[in-house]
């Protein structure tokens, strides 16, 4: 009997300690401020509606057909990133061809305006501590 | 009350045969994919890869959720010896899931999607999936009654059940503006959730893999035993805090990546008793390796350790710089589902399934020589994936980088190895599991077909 007291003690103490934990992540997310103006939520709807998950990654996750995404939009005009939702065939034989309406092509570009502006995603900006942390 | 009895034809065993069917399906959608990589473009106009990546891994992952609660409402009766609480319930829960998956399959065959990352489909399919588990949740906790004096795998089913719907829950908090209005919070968010998904769902899988362990073995002290609970607590931390490892670049907390960095150091506890264990298991295992059940567990084995292993290194933010965005973490989720989950469910299915109605006796060589051809093909699948992520590694850190698309040209003859051991892994798990659903198949249709006669 005492050794399943132990047990209760254990797990009532992890318990609260992942509800904490959880609680304190949901109360305080880390960024504050710069909500996501209407636009760019809109886009990440869009983003998802047309699943580009699939084959991009944003901050590395995602899949591995295309290429990382993050930081799209200071490396390319917005006139380029507009002809690969267009029709991007003349480029890649992979990707979709689209044919965006004018309006979800300008939310998707807020959408990645969006996570541009959120940070860096090249692996090369890290800088590597002794005791095995990262950062950038 | 009745014992629930091997001969019996029941619901539970459903779960069990239709999860296999998905792993079927699921593994021809993976090899398509691969496919995709080999040739740009191919079948593009119909299944195109936004549509197969989700068929596939949700073809997959619904096997290990259908495999993991047909396990665990089978082997709950057996332990209790005793009927489930309400058993017309699973039914309904049956059918609710086979109904979801089928929704959510056609609905990334026709392109509608609307979800994130695993879960792609149109969120409001995410209902009746909740709904289900509610109902299996129900069945659980009423059948178990009282935890205390409980073995550690009636420990490890109700913690599997219970965070699956928090876990599941929380992977839905997209949908308020709150959690989604910046990608950082969303993916902080979404990767606390999958982190901690997965770990529930293991320990419903280990849970079912130790009751099986136990009844193969006839030991009964392991499940009471001290090292028993040592070692799910371990397992139950790092489910609650390690997920920060899939997320160590994303500009979130620092402290997500130290907690989730010393968290996962703990797993080198379990890493260690594996490598101290290994007489010992080598001598039991000669002891049960004539059963077909205790083989896969066996094969399971091997890959917690490759697995772990793997994790550990890729839990070091200094080295998952190394790993992150490439194939390495594909090496990584598909290992562990395939050569842990899909491997212990296997030999669960095994137990479970062999004798309903018509006893099944596996063809020994046959059996033997694919549980051989399996276990090579995966391991050599595993090394393509990771070099695949090592080619894939150099290229994120070059300076200058070449293109996009002449790194993944270069990377051809990778692929093709990764498309040749999944297609062999993919005909290995065919085989073995064809007459396991073909045996089951069978007895529902005598089974009809004689209540009709009589
Ligand atoms: C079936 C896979 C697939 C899907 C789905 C897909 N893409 Fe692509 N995408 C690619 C590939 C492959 C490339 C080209 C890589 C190359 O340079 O060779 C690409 C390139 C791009 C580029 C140009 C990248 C560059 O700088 O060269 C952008 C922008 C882009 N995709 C945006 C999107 C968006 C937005 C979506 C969703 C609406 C999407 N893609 C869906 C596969 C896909
Ligand atoms: C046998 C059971 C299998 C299981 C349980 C399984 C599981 C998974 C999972 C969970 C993922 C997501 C990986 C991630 O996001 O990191 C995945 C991706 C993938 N799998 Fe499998 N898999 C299986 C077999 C196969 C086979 C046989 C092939 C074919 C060679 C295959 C090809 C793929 C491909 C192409 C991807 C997508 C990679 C990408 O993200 O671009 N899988 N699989």
């Amino acid at each position: 009997m005492a050794y399943d007291k132990h047990k209760f003690i254990i797990i009532t103490f992890l318990l609260s300690a992942f509800l904490c934990y959880t609680c304190y992540i949901y109360n305080s997310l880390p960024r504050k401020a710069s909500a996501m103006d209407e636009q760019s939520s809109a886009g990440k709807l869009i983003w998802q509606k047309y699943n580009c998950g699939a084959c991009h990654q944003v901050y590395g996750l995602g899949g591995f057909l295309g290429p990382d995404l993050t930081n799209e939009y200071t490396a390319r005009d917005t006139a380029f990133i507009k002809l690969f939702l267009k029709d991007a065939s003349v480029f890649t034989p992979v990707m979709p061809v689209f044919n965006m309406p004018e309006s979800e092509m300008d939310a998707l570009l807020s959408y990645l305006k969006s996570i541009d502006a959120s940070g860096k995603s090249d692996l090369r900006t890290f800088k590597v501590n002794s005791n095995g942390t990262i950062e950038q | 009350m009745e014992p629930s009895n091997n001969k019996q034809l029941n619901t539970n065993k459903l779960f069990i045969v239709a999860g296999l069917i998905l792993l079927g399906f699921g593994m021809i959608y993976g090899l398509t994919g691969a496919f995709q990589y080999l040739v740009p473009g191919f079948l593009k106009k119909y299944f195109s890869f936004e549509k197969i990546r989700p068929l596939h891994v949700s073809a997959v992952v619904f096997w290990i959720i259908l495999g993991a609660m047909g396990s665990v409402l089978f082997y709950l009766q057996q332990y209790t010896q005793k009927k489930l609480h309400t058993p017309w319930l699973t039914k309904v829960q049956l059918l609710v899931f086979l109904f979801t998956i089928l929704a959510i399959l056609t609905s990334y065959c026709f392109g509608m999607f609307g979800g994130r990352e695993y879960w792609e489909f149109p969120p409001l399919l995410a209902l009746p999936i909740l709904f289900g588990w509610l109902l299996f949740l129900y069945n659980v906790i009423n059948t178990i009654g009282s935890i205390r004096n409980q073995p550690v795998y009636v420990w490890m089913w109700l913690t599997g059940a219970v965070f699956f719907l928090f876990t599941f829950l929380e992977s839905y908090l997209w949908i308020f503006p709150y959690f989604r209005n910046n990608i950082v919070n969303d993916m902080t968010v979404q990767w606390k959730s999958y982190g901690s998904m997965v770990g529930a769902w293991n320990m419903l899988i280990y849970g079912s893999s130790f009751f099986l362990m136990e009844k193969i073995s006839g030991d009964k002290t392991y499940s009471t035993s001290r090292m028993g609970f040592l070692l799910y607590f371990i397992g139950l931390f790092n489910l609650m805090f390690n997920w920060g490892h899939h997320i160590y670049t994303l500009p979130t907390y620092h402290f997500i990546q130290y907690v989730s960095y010393v968290v996962s150091m703990t797993e080198l506890l379990i890493l260690g008793r594996i490598i101290y264990e290994w007489r010992a298991s080598v001598s039991t295992a000669r002891r049960h390796f004539h059963h077909a059940a205790y083989k896969f567990i066996l094969a399971a084995d091997v890959w917690v350790f490759l697995t772990l292993l793997l994790a550990i290194g890729m839990s070091v933010p200094a080295l998952n710089i190394y790993t992150h965005g490439t194939f390495i973490t594909v090496a990584h989720t598909m290992g562990a589902t395939i050569g842990i989950n899909t491997f212990l469910l296997l030999a669960i299915a095994f137990d479970i399934l062999h004798e309903t109605c018509l006893t099944f006796e596996p063809n020994t060589k046959l059996f033997n020589r694919t549980y051989f051809v399996i276990n090579a093909s995966l391991f050599a699948f595993w090394i393509s994936l990771i070099a695949v992520g090592v080619m894939q590694s150099k290229w994120q850190m070059s300076e200058p980088r070449i293109l996009f698309g002449s790194m993944m040209v270069e990377l051809k003859p990778f692929f093709i190895s990764f498309f040749i051991f999944g297609l062999i892994l993919t005909i290995g798990i065919l085989i073995i599991i064809y007459p396991l659903i073909k045996n089951q198949l069978l007895c529902y249709y005598t089974k009809s077909k004689s209540k009709k006669t009589t």
